[in-house]
């Protein structure tokens, strides 16, 4: 049975360009993400994992919609706030937890932590805990694969607060100069840390910058997957025909606290509610099943399978390997030469 | 009157005194204001002084040390708080080549009077871009001083001397410091900058030790008395412009020196001050190699058990100074 026979013939075209069973994968991304962090967060507060976190609860929509349009050989780079890039991109969200529980089986082998979570084989070139340090790094990614003339892109995620830094200014102009293959997705929650964007930039808008750098920048629902998803394939399009970079910025917002230390001081718990009526997870469910591309049962079917999969994950963290103290060292460099 | 409080509180106190002393003092940082600081060490010094005089700065490291150095060479006296010391890396052009060095360069025509307040260290889980110890980088500046108070009381004393002075001041605050408890004088009072302190007499062997670790080393030294082992342990307080002079005394007496630290060992502050020792008139008062505690060749894991072994413990400082007392290695 073709899944586009059933697609409501007004629904918009990002729902006619792609199969149900890749929008129900993209669903099942969406339901990972929330449930590993959901999973992170009371771990943390179990006293199971140290440090700190940042959690994306309520940006789904932007991690799964932009890395919709990626391959295994496309790269990114990510954020503090990376989890569901990662998830996006393709990690295996059980060696995620094994990286936040400190194991071997971890990503970084229990050496990063939440912050610096990247995953190679995917084209993951990892979160970043320097906020825009990973702009330019996109640049250089992308840099590389005009040098070895691939068609791949380099995407690169970022907030409203790194566009103030000047690591952005200089990424995008480089990146405008030399026509790289760069999608710059902004995930414009509204605030860096406490201080909202009406407080530390003097334009309106993220995407405002890209022309002054020359390029396009295009401002989308960033709680819908379908006007996210279509920008970015817009933007992939023509990075992957030479035709250089786009600066996306997704307007959402996140419903938990900067990170572990937020009290919340600086928003109102109207704004948040309002936010939080605007979950993109429930949005994007009920546009599914509007155009017919999935039914109640098989949502459910989907929350249940990526629920299970999280406890399955925390419980193969909590059972891995502790690294050795004595390594403290090792891999500091390829040759193991040290001091 | 004095009472305890705790280091953070220490800090929030004198910024309040020197902004209630001189309207040319202001506060700028990354969520300083409503936020109360990543470490809540402005806490509501906003709602006391206004968002004029407690600016939120957008996340732009290089352009706010330039705005401090800006400021302070136009009449004003700036403290700007780093998030994170890690982050003086985004800073580095402004702070070296600019703070540092315009009063120099201009032949001593102006002052650059501002105070770069650095949370430092590890500790706290939050890994290798969140967990350094960078000031023995700062402190290889000339141009720059370079404080890292132990204690609440030597905070606020150092800070408000810090404020007072027309070079740029550096200050290291340790993370896991924030909370710890002292006495504290209610009123305004400065402890010099550039003076080392003894912490501890003793008569065997001399610790040279910075920041948290003067805590460490404290309490090593308790252990070590125990055994019959007397531990002299100071607090380097000021790491340039360094006092020499005490720990050259020091050493003379005790004829040993240990230098702990939690900055990466090597080219780090243990290797300034043992070759201090080396080139005074204490070298020949030596009775033993000179011994250095730091931080592993290694960026800080994320890992607990790892991050402890990345930095020195009591148990470590314990078992090197015995070894240096005892003559085994
Ligand atoms: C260079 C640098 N400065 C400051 C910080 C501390 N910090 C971490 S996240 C953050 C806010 C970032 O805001 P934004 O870019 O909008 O991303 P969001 O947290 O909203 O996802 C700050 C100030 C940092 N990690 N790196
Ligand atoms: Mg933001």
């Amino acid at each position: 049975m073709s899944a586009l026979r059933a697609v409501k013939a007004n629904a918009r075209p990002f729902f006619q360009r792609h199969s149900a069973g890749e929008l129900k994968e993209a669903l099942r991304k969406m339901y990972l993400i929330r449930r590993f962090e959901e999973g992170a967060e009371e771990a943390y507060m179990r006293g199971l994992i140290h440090g700190t976190m940042h959690l994306s609860i309520g940006q789904e929509a932007s991690a799964v919609g932009s890395t919709m349009a990626l391959r295994n050989t496309d790269y990114i780079t990510s954020t503090h706030r990376g989890h569901g890039h990662c998830i996006g991109k393709g990690a295996d969200p059980k060696l995620m937890f094994a990286e936040f529980f400190g194991k071997e089986e971890g990503y970084c082998r229990g050496r990063g932590g939440s912050m610096h979570i990247a995953d190679v084989a995917t084209g993951n070139l990892g979160a970043n805990g320097i906020v825009g340090g990973g702009l330019p790094i996109a640049v250089g990614a992308a840099l590389a694969i005009k040098k070895q003339k691939r068609d791949d892109v380099a995407m690169c995620f970022f907030g409203d607060g790194a566009s103030n830094e000047g690591a952005f200014h200089e990424a995008l102009n480089m990146a405008a100069v030399w026509k790289l293959p760069v999608i710059f997705v902004c995930e414009n929650n509204k605030y860096g840390m406490s201080v909202s964007t009406e407080r530390s930039m003097a334009v309106a808008n993220v995407a405002d910058r890209a022309p002054a750098y020359g390029m396009p920048g295009v401002i989308v629902d960033g709680n819908s997957v379908a006007d996210v998803a279509e920008a970015i394939a817009a933007a992939t399009e023509r990075a992957r025909k030479g035709e250089g970079p786009t600066l996306v910025e997704c307007k959402t917002y996140r419903t938990r606290g900067h990170s572990r230390s937020d009290r919340n001081r600086y928003r109102t718990k109207e704004e948040i509610d309002e936010w939080k009526a605007k979950d993109p997870i429930p949005l994007f469910e009920a546009e599914l099943i509007a155009h017919g591309l999935a039914t109640e049962d098989e949502v459910t079917a989907i929350r249940i399978s990526a629920e299970t999969e999280i406890t399955n994950g925390i419980e193969y963290a909590r059972t891995g390997t502790d690294p050795d103290p004595n390594e403290v060292t090792r891999d500091v460099y390829s040759s193991g030469v040290n001091s | 009157m004095s009472r305890e409080i705790t280091y953070a509180q220490a800090i929030q106190e004198a910024l309040g005194q020197a902004m209630e002393a001189d309207p040319a003092v202001f506060l700028m940082g990354e969520d300083i204001g409503v936020y109360g600081g990543a470490f809540q060490v402005t806490g509501d010094l906003v709602h006391r002084f206004g968002e004029d005089r407690v600016m939120d700065a957008p996340i732009s490291e290089l352009g706010q040390a330039g705005v401090a150095v800006g400021a302070a060479l136009a009449g004003c006296k700036p403290v700007l708080e780093f998030q994170f010391s890690d982050f003086a890396t985004l800073a580095m052009e402004q702070i070296v080549n600019q703070a540092a060095k315009l009063r120099f360069m201009l032949g001593g025509k102006v002052n650059v009077p501002l105070v770069m307040r650095f949370p430092a260290g590890s500790g706290t889980g939050a890994a290798a871009q969140h967990s350094q110890s960078l000031d023995a980088w700062l402190a290889h500046v000339p141009g720059l001083k370079v404080i890292q108070p132990s204690t609440p009381y030597d905070m606020k004393g150092m800070l408000l001397a810090a404020i007072d002075d027309p070079d740029p001041v550096m200050v290291f605050e340790h993370k896991l410091l924030y909370k710890t408890k002292g006495e504290v004088p209610e009123e305004a009072y400065r402890v010099p900058i550039g003076k080392a302190h003894v912490a501890r007499e003793g008569s065997d062997v001399t610790i040279v030790a910075t920041s948290i670790m003067v805590h460490k080393s404290l309490e090593a030294a308790e252990t070590l008395a125990a055994e019959g082992i007397d531990v002299e342990v100071i607090d380097l307080r000021t790491l340039r412009p360094m006092d020499t002079a005490t720990i050259i005394e020091s050493v003379k007496k005790t004829t040993r020196l240990a230098c702990v630290y939690e900055g990466v060992k090597t080219l780090g502050i243990g290797a300034e001050i043992s070759a201090r020792i080396a080139e005074s008139e204490a070298f020949d008062y030596l009775d033993a190699p000179i011994l250095r505690l730091g931080g592993a060749e290694s960026p800080i894991p994320y890992n607990p058990v790892l991050e402890k072994a990345a930095v020195p413990q009591v148990q470590g400082i314990v078992e090197g100074l015995r070894n240096l007392v005892t003559g085994r290695t």
